[in-house]
């Protein structure tokens, strides 16, 4: 298949581990530990276990599976008030397809749909746009959730909403920004991570220079890497040479996607429509500050926080779950006390146990421990 | 004998249609009796009644199956719910190695359903069964209210006949055994997907539906000991394969560069974050075979329309966990497990 089996290429492949292997030889800091490399995005940690790139990597490389699982890093309480919404009368609750089975304290949106609340599926923002033309007597809501990749699809939505005067279409907004999380990871007194592999759609949207204070600041080099398997070993190769060479600097590998200034049309939609929160709630990493973004006043009327008086519900993370030692590097998953036990995937109780992106479900799933012991 | 005695005129279904009445025989016997047309049904008993010697003549064990089809929409690219429900039964039987003999037919239709619908769905399964060598000798009509079904239900249960030394099961599968599937993996389900509409993806995709009792009939003349054998429909191949580790007490690695998916169901795979190798299917089948017959299996089966893209996809391997192991493309290696609830698309 074109523009798709170029990118997994196994020769190719070789060659880049090759190189790689070597590379970590060069770094005399592994012979007392190995290489700590975060990849923030959960659409990387997919790649990486759905190609079991990691016992590809020498040994001395371990992987930090990072927060970028927008579903996953959903606090209990906004699922919570996502249901209270479906149950208002002529609500039909629209949302992507994995947000459908996120866990809130009593149920998920796929138990409100059985239990008789209208949530429908659907494939982009402008779906449920589309749902409310067609149901002029119900108020169709949209679940907007993920990072700054989704952000812009959903401010554009909004603004064409806007200007074809749709009255009852709203936006439950609960948009994250990745930049501050990245900061509050680096900023705990634990951290171990000795380079990043950038997301690779944020960075389609916000470019490169907001990264610029994690080589600048922090001085850990940073990747902006592709999804498919030849992306990520290209990616990795980049960062390693980096540590090697005793250097920190933000790259780019996925420079047919990413633009280096980002996209100024997509911004430009998301700062008309958005603005920082003060704070957002994380799952598994608590509150964080300005790491989510809410509608602006002037769009007031299309926010379903505000139309349906939604007070954020405050649901605390299980106490035994240790989901911030796993995505700061401090434990691995199966270190985890609950790991595979109370918390699988039938029934999650940590954020990384939630969607197939989550570093915990991967595992438990892809079973990259069992690999070894199964043969 | 042949023609109908009634005939229906309406062109809804509505509630008197199942309530006992004229108007329910003029369904029964037009639509139902006069499409499938054979003398068993055309008695209009409560029941079909088989000759038991004529059945032992061809076997030594009956196969006994039911499944219900409940598909949206009840019309899709290469088949519908009608061929669906012959052939999935035909199938769940002739797995077994079991020549498929009888089915029955149960449909639960939904007040205000379009009569030409149904009959085009009833032509199918008359057409269907016909294929697959069946017959379809009683059934069952219910009519509910409107918005207590979705159009047509239909379940099929079916009986066939297990030719005397004939072994298959999901707990026969021995290390070494080679892994066999009889073509392109996960276009039903990737057809099913685009046919309701809301992918807006500008592809062609057709249902594999189909029926594959002579496909097993021509492995077994092969070798009468092919170990197991499932069709791999919810689910897919994944669940099948699990399902043999877990009953046989085996691991098993699969290839993945070998299994065969059509590129349009890759295409929309990777649009979705989906994985073909859990998507249904409704004419595949999945085959544990002795190693020292597998050429010999695959080279028949790929002489079989139903199997000419057949592929060996991996082969049982000796270890105490009882897990499928994916060799991928890469050279990488991860675990298949079944399904947690439903594959749901992923968001970026």
């Amino acid at each position: 298949m074109k523009f798709v089996d170029e990118f997994r290429d196994p020769e190719m492949a070789r060659r880049v581990l090759e190189r790689i292997h070597a590379v970590v030889e060069e770094i005399p800091t592994t012979a007392q530990r190995p290489l700590q490399i975060m990849e923030v995005c959960g659409g990387h940690t997919h790649s990486i276990f759905r190609y079991g790139l990691e016992e590809l990597l020498p040994d001395k490389i371990e992987m930090v599976h990072g927060p970028g699982c927008p579903v996953c890093v959903l606090p209990m309480g906004r699922v919570d008030d996502c249901v209270a919404i479906a149950e208002q009368p002529d609500v039909i609750f629209t949302t992507f397809g994995d947000a459908m089975r996120v866990p809130g304290s009593k149920k998920s949106l796929q138990q409100a749909n059985s239990d008789g609340c209208d949530v429908r599926m659907v494939y982009s923002p402008m779906d449920a746009l589309d749902i409310a033309r067609k149901n002029p007597r119900k108020n169709v809501v949209f679940f907007g959730l993920g990072f700054e990749t989704t952000m812009p699809s959903t401010a554009l939505t909004l603004l064409q909403a806007d200007r074809e005067g749709v009255t009852n279409f709203s936006l439950f907004c609960n948009h994250i920004t990745i930049i501050p999380t990245i900061k509050a990871i680096l900023d705990s007194p634990d951290m171990v991570i000795d380079g990043f592999l950038g997301p690779g759609h944020v960075s389609m949207v916000i470019g490169k220079a907001p990264y610029e204070f994690i080589a600048s600041h922090y001085k850990r080099p940073l990747v902006i890497a592709g999804f498919e398997p030849l992306d990520i070993l290209q990616s990795m190769l980049m960062v390693v040479e980096q540590i090697r060479d005793g250097k920190a600097l933000v790259e780019n590998q996925y420079k047919r996607i990413v633009p280096e200034q980002g996209n100024n049309n997509a911004l430009k939609a998301v700062g008309e429509v958005f603005e920082l929160r003060e704070f957002f709630e994380w799952r598994g990493l608590g509150s964080i500050d300005h790491s989510g973004v809410r509608i602006r006043e002037k769009y007031a009327r299309f926010d379903a926080e505000r139309l349906f008086a939604v007070e954020p519900a405050h649901v605390a993370d299980p106490k035994a779950c240790q989901c911030g030692e796993v995505l700061k590097g401090v434990l691995k998953p199966w270190e985890c006390k609950l790991f595979g036990e109370q918390c699988n995937p039938e029934t999650p109780i940590g954020a990384l146990m939630v969607s197939t992106e989550g570093a915990c479900s991967a595992y438990y799933s892809y079973g990259k421990i069992d690999v070894k012991q199964a043969v | 004998m042949n023609k109908p005695k009634r005939t229906l005129r309406a062109k809804t279904i509505t509630m008197a249609h199942g309530a006992g009445g004229k108007a329910m025989r003029d369904l029964i016997e037009d639509v139902f009796v006069g499409t499938f047309a054979n003398p068993d049904l055309e008695q209009l008993e409560d029941q079909a009644r088989f000759e038991l010697a004529e059945l032992m003549q061809s076997g030594a064990q009956l196969a006994f199956t039911t499944d219900s089809y409940v598909v949206d929409p009840v019309e899709f690219p290469g088949g519908d719910i009608g061929s669906l429900a012959v052939n999935g039964t035909v199938n769940d039987i002739a797995v077994s190695g079991a020549i498929p003999k009888y089915l029955s037919c149960g449909m639960i239709l939904e007040e205000g359903l379009d009569v030409e619908l149904l009959r085009r769905v009833v032509v199918s399964m008359k057409a269907a069964a016909d294929k697959a060598g069946v017959t379809i000798v009683t059934g069952d009509t219910k009519v509910v209210p409107k918005g207590k079904g979705d159009k047509i239900f239909i379940n099929t249960s079916g009986i066939g006949v297990i030719p005397e030394g004939v072994d298959i099961s999901a707990t026969n599968c021995r290390v070494g055994d080679k892994i066999i599937v009889n073509g392109l993996i996960g276009d039903h389900g990737a057809a099913i997907l685009n046919a309701r509409g809301d992918l807006a993806l500008d592809v062609t995709l057709e249902t594999d539906c189909q029926a594959l009792n002579e496909l097993v009939q021509t492995m077994l003349k092969v070798c009468p000991d092919v170990h197991a054998i499932r069709d791999a429909s919810r689910g897919g191949v994944a669940t099948v394969l699990c399902e043999f580790a877990e009953s046989s007490a085996v691991s098993i690695r699969l290839q993945e560069e070998q299994v065969p998916v059509r590129d349009t169901v890759r295409g929309v795979c990777e649009i979705l974050g989906l994985d073909a190798l859990y998507f249904a299917n409704e004419g595949k089948l999945v085959a544990a075979v002795p190693a020292d017959k597998a050429e010999a299996v695959l080279a028949a089966m790929r002489n079989h329309p139903a199997g000419k893209d057949s592929a060996i996809i991996g082969e049982v391997i000796e270890s105490n966990y009882n897990r499928v192991l994916v060799k991928t493309h890469f050279g990488g290696e991860r675990i298949l497990d079944m399904l947690v609830g439903e594959q749901l698309p992923r968001i970026c």
